[in-house]
């Protein structure tokens, strides 16, 4: 096995769950209503720990303390997608965005229980249980304003036309991608792009909102190699600014 | 030589500690040890996390080793594993009745959770028993609760979440 190919995998999965991890904290006591508050806020923290438990194994196989490696790197180190790093806007953008993310990674997590690596695939037995809560929660509320009123109806679309081809950057592939899926550590990203894709048809369909054409699409890459927008740089400054006055800080 | 400690001392040991967010429940009846290793003098414990985002990880473990170590044992080590990763079935008889008295609804038991959430939708009201009752959020105070309304009692209450 390429240990190589195998750190560029679990740094991309670790990575965008901090990241949106961290956007999701931004909506303690901000939240549309109490509830959503503390489902934002629950996530962030499911998210932060199952990022730490990757950055675990990582630690495992060579790499740094998880601590170092989540505070302490630039946004040219990070490998997460653009998607998660973008500012959390208004609730529609927040909830659409965690829909696309959500039903990506829930089948990512699915796919890594068959994982050949054995500390992987072991963790996503518990993550993919875990993420069941964060799919159900995007569902019933897609499905409920994508179908409420004309007004967040319109919200709604406008945030999903505009968050589209950030998400198709999800699925932007490594450099390894042949010998990942050749080891069998991970079937790979258009496998799961495909899934994806017939998942998030499944529940928009059951919405007044509609899909363009997923030919017709262009999209955002580059930040699985380390070319971020100019938004996440300063959410690390935050991030690391905290660690640096408490480095004990429990998360 | 025949071993200090025996595996049903040092459970009966780890009764004494607590979940920190529910005190009536201990983590054998939680169901996250998941191994007990006794070599000559030296204690070897193997601990999963309920969700692992659990904040309280850190300070069970600590509470583990406090144990161990106020019993005589010298020699103590407590490992973080998902190698049986834990589910809500986990926790024991005793531990639902726990629960239960805390207050707080025992997580439905069954094979076919992970695909099944509508079970959520009629949770079972620990003050009634009724199951007249609806999800609120499937996100609660802690990472491992929900919350729910009793249609007949009237008032919302919390349950253990499944998983
Ligand atoms: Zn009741």
């Amino acid at each position: 096995m390429n240990e190589n190919a195998l750190k560029e995998l679990l740094y991309k999965i670790a990575d965008d769950q901090l990241i949106l991890g961290h956007r999701n904290s931004e909506w303690t006591g901000m939240g549309p209503l109490l509830e959503e508050d503390i489902a934002f806020s629950s996530m962030a923290q499911d998210k932060i720990g199952q990022s730490y438990a990757i950055y675990t194994i990582l630690h495992s196989l060579g790499e740094q303390d998880p601590d170092t490696i989540a505070f302490t790197r630039n946004a040219n180190q990070f490998h997460n997608s653009i998607l998660t790093e973008l500012p959390n806007g208004e609730y529609d953008f927040s909830l659409i965005r965690h829909f696309l993310y959500d039903t990506a990674e829930i089948i990512r997590f699915e796919m890594l229980t068959h994982s050949s690596y054995t500390p992987l695939a072991e963790l996503a037995i518990k993550i993919r249980a875990e993420l069941k809560y964060h799919t159900l929660h995007a569902n019933t509320w897609i499905k409920q304003l994508g179908s409420a009123t004309e007004e967040s109806i319109e919200r709604l679309q406008k945030s999903l036309d505009y968050a589209m081809p950030y998400a198709l950057g999800i699925f932007e592939e490594s450099p390894y991608e042949a010998e990942i899926i050749k080891s069998g550590i991970f079937a790979g990203e258009k496998a799961l792009y495909e899934t994806w894709k017939q998942n998030i048809e499944a529940v928009i369909d059951q919405t007044r909102l509609h899909l363009a054409d997923w030919s017709l699409l262009k999209p955002v890459l580059g930040g699985r190699l380390g070319n971020h927008s100019d938004h996440l740089q300063p959410l690390l400054d935050e991030m690391s600014e905290v660690f640096r006055i408490d480095p004990s800080a429990e998360w | 030589m025949a071993n200090p400690y025996s595996i049903d001392q040092i459970y009966s040991w780890l009764e004494e500690v607590k979940d920190p967010e529910i005190p009536v429940l201990s983590l054998v009846d939680l169901g996250v040890i998941t191994r007990v290793e006794v070599t000559g003098e030296e204690v070897k414990i193997e601990m999963t996390p309920t969700f692992v985002g659990c904040p309280a990880m850190d300070l069970m473990k600590q509470e583990v080793l406090d144990v161990l170590n106020n019993n005589g044992v010298k020699k103590a080590e407590v490992i973080i594993s998902f190698k049986e990763p834990w589910n809500s079935d986990k926790i024991s008889e005793k531990g639902r009745q726990a629960l239960k008295q805390f207050g707080l609804a025992p997580p439905p038991s069954g094979k076919n959770l992970f695909t099944d959430l509508d079970v959520l939708e009629h949770a079972q009201c620990p003050r009634c028993n009724g199951n007249h009752t609806e999800l609120r959020s499937p996100f609660g105070p802690t990472l491992c609760r929900s919350i729910h309304y009793c249609l007949d009692c009237r008032e919302a209450f919390e349950q253990f979440k499944p998983l």
